[in-house]
């Protein structure tokens, strides 16, 4: 089955096959927490998305990693637009030139809050301080539950890494969906290219030291159609998880 | 210069991927191909879409298998004397949504011209919602040979492959049954189980993209049908954990969606589709190779190759060779000891011109020999592609290189060479790899014996033909270029 949302061509294919399929619409009947906002869906869904389904808003100040060293915490500003059609376009040098190209004032310095608002072509878009309740963070889930694209999309993330000494030789170990790029205190320190699902400890940086006190780890993540998620944590020269600090969205 | 190296390159590149054989011959078109199952002494699959293929031999496929009711991806068991099949009508991708159903159905026989062919009434077992995390297509069945229980696992990259329960006798839903989420990343799902485990496999990367699309075959294997799926290095299959059956190779991409048949103890094969077949212009084909284990994971075996070999007993490692003269070489021996004054010339090795008049005209014996990379030891084989297959392979003449003569079962159950292949069928011989990675070499009929019967070592140095038993390593061989 295809992952392409939009490639209408290919009738070979049993994705282009299913698109004969009539959707029938019904609404939802779970009772759902009315703190959150409603389903992104214009149009009655089968299973609308809510928030609380995915995320929590971090209540302290900062949280460890989970018990597998995945960070959990994020601030992530809503999609920026960026229709693909297809995955397979998410090479080594796209990447460099897309996800490298600035979109917003201060985009790899600014340390935003819940709330805080940035502009992108004219549009008004905003961050979210949010906690996952998974290991791994559903982009998807967060644009549709805000009602934004779900397709055709870039997300940005930071979190704060906080260390109580420096810690050597830890290796930033992450996965995507589909492609992304990972800066750790401003530095480029891996890139996931290409039609990629996301999968744990799916390629991890270079040894890296994280220093005492705050260390700034961000992420862009690009998706056309399909599911988009990440999960990173940190891990050691032997690959097990790093546990000594704490993550704040500040 | 430079233009012409890089035709030549281009040239043997090509040759190399055309002369790698077929994933299988005839028309073997097909995308999402159901395991295969056996009616009649006819093999059938069924692909996206409705219909599938048929083929007599197992080798030599071509359309005419009927599936009602479109759509994609469907798979097939046998249960009892009934067939059952599941697929997905409908699902999600282009449409946006992802609402998906999951029917299954059945009938008595698979041969569209049998009077009984008649499909049941297609019954939905499982189902996703528009949006949800899952999407309720690419079915794979399992019937636990252990307890007797059904189970389909279904969905996409859309969210969560999941499991449910069917009920064998009706192929209805276990009533109360809830799906259980198994694993993320991957789609065309079957189970199966072997030695205590379970194993999901899954397609990974990119579909349909001919040559290139990255799908790829990946597994996990739990204790429990339900898992948790874990792969090689202890990762779930709901991280993404996933180890590589198989992958892109030799001219064809894109393989995907895996169904494993067992054709005896110790010979299994897997199907699948590439998506890409460069030789077929890069047309998605139906592939079928030898399925291996190792470490009580699944591993692709490998297309037997055309070559010339040496053939290793898998009882001492001694070589099949013409029962003939050993014929010394002629040099004389050179001192190791003190200093190397004169020139050092390498020896040249023993050629057919050296031998041949020395070896009778007629039939000679075959016996198992040391292995001295000498004219008598060393076999061709190659494919005789007018001869009809078996599943997943073709049948091949086995010659002493540069010669004729070929390996040739006799009426009383032993093995000589003739001094000329005539393509009779006891001179073809169906070269299959086990799921040790060894392999059995049986030839297609032994004039006067109806069963079945491969070539065995007797003796440490005495071929004959026997019973194929995989526990004994008097039926293996493997071949060598060396």
């Amino acid at each position: 089955m295809r992952k392409n949302y939009f490639v209408k061509s290919m009738l070979s294919s049993c994705a282009a096959l299913l698109a004969f399929m009539p959707a029938v619409a019904q609404t939802s009947t779970t009772s759902r927490p009315e703190n959150f906002p409603p389903p992104r869906q214009n149009y009655v869904i089968q299973t609308p998305t809510y928030l609380s389904d995915y995320f929590e808003e971090g209540t302290t100040p900062s949280v460890s990693p989970d018990s597998e060293g995945f960070i959990r915490r994020w601030t992530v500003l809503e999609p920026i637009s960026k229709p693909n059609r297809s995955n397979t376009v998410f090479t080594d040098s796209y990447l460099n030139h897309v996800l490298d190209s600035v979109y917003f004032k201060d985009q790899m310095t600014v340390l935003p809050k819940n709330g805080d608002k940035v502009k992108v072509d004219g549009k008004k878009l905003k961050w979210h301080a949010l906690d996952s309740k998974l290991y791994n963070f559903k982009l998807y889930r967060l644009a549709a539950a805000l009602k934004k694209p779900v397709y055709g999309v870039i997300f940005f993330a930071v979190t704060v890494i906080d260390c109580p000494e420096d810690i050597e030789n830890v290796r930033l170990s992450a996965g995507s969906n589909s492609a992304s790029k990972w800066w750790l205190n401003g530095e480029e320190v891996l890139i996931l290219s290409g039609d990629r699902r996301m999968v744990a400890d799916d390629g991890v940086s270079k040894r890296l030291t994280l220093k005492k006190g705050k260390n700034v780890l961000r992420c862009a993540v690009i998706n056309g159609p399909g599911m988009s998620d990440f999960c990173a944590r940190f891990v050691d020269e032997n690959g097990n998880p790093v546990n000594n600090y704490t993550i704040s969205y500040q | 210069m430079k233009t012409k190296s890089i035709l030549l390159g281009s040239a043997a590149l090509m040759s190399l991927w055309t002369s790698d054989i077929f994933a299988q011959t005839g028309s073997p078109y097909i995308h999402d191909p159901s395991t295969i199952v056996e009616c009649d002494g006819k093999y059938y699959t069924f692909g996206t879409g409705g219909g599938g293929l048929i083929s007599e031999d197992g080798w030599t496929w071509s359309g005419g298998a009927v599936r009602p009711g479109g759509g994609a991806a469907p798979d097939a068991i046998k249960i009892g004397d009934r067939y059952l099949i599941a697929y997905s009508a409908t699902g999600g991708g282009l449409g946006g949504g992802h609402a998906g159903r999951v029917l299954t159905m059945w009938n008595k026989t698979l041969d569209p011209n049998s009077p009984d062919f008649e499909y049941t009434e297609p019954i939905e077992v499982a189902h996703s919602l528009d949006d949800e995390d899952c999407d309720a297509i690419d079915a794979g069945l399992l019937l636990d040979p252990t307890t007797g229980r059904l189970w389909l696992s279904y969905g996409t990259y859309f969210g969560f492959i999941r499991i449910v329960e069917l009920d064998p006798a009706t192929g209805k839903r276990v009533e109360g049954n809830e799906p259980v989420d198994v694993a993320i990343d991957c789609e065309a799902t079957d189970l199966i189980y072997r030695n205590g485990w379970y194993y999901l496999l899954g397609t990974h990367g990119t579909c349909c993209d001919g040559p290139n699309s990255t799908y790829n075959i990946v597994v996990g294997r739990s204790r429990n049908v339900t898992g948790p799926y874990v792969d090689n290095m202890g990762r779930d299959m709901m991280k993404g954990g996933g180890k590589m059956v198989i992958a892109a190779n030799n001219g064809k991409t894109g393989p995907g969606h895996f169904g494993r048949y067992i054709v005896d103890d110790g010979v299994e094969k897997m199907s699948f589709h590439y998506e890409a077949d460069y030789a077929r212009g890069g047309r998605s084909v139906l592939a079928i190779r030898p399925l291996l284990w190792k470490n009580d994971w699944p591993v692709a075996g490998e297309d037997f190759k055309e070559g010339t070999y040496e053939i290793e007993s898998e009882r001492r490692g001694y070589a099949l060779e013409l029962a003939v003269d050993f014929v010394r070489m002629q040099t004389p021996r050179m001192r190791f000891w003190g200093d190397v004054t004169e020139p050092v010339e390498p020896l040249k090795p023993q050629t057919l011109a050296d031998v041949i008049d020395t070896w009778p005209t007629g039939d000679i014996g075959v016996r198992i020999g040391d292995y001295m990379f000498r004219p008598h030891q060393r076999w061709t084989i190659t494919a005789v592609p007018e001869s009809e297959g078996y599943l997943g392979g073709q049948y091949y003449k086995i010659a002493i290189e540069g010669t004729d003569r070929a390996l040739a079962a006799t009426a009383d159950a032993e093995v000589i060479a003739v001094p000329k292949f005539t393509g009779a069928p006891e001179q073809l011989w169906r070269i299959e790899q086990l799921t040790d990675g060894t392999y059995r070499i049986m030839p297609k009929s032994v004039p006067g014996h109806d069963e079945e019967l491969v070539l065995i070592s007797a003796a440490d140095s005495t071929p004959s033909l026997g019973k194929f038993d995989m526990n004994s390593d008097n039926s293996k061989w493997s071949f060598h270029d060396r």
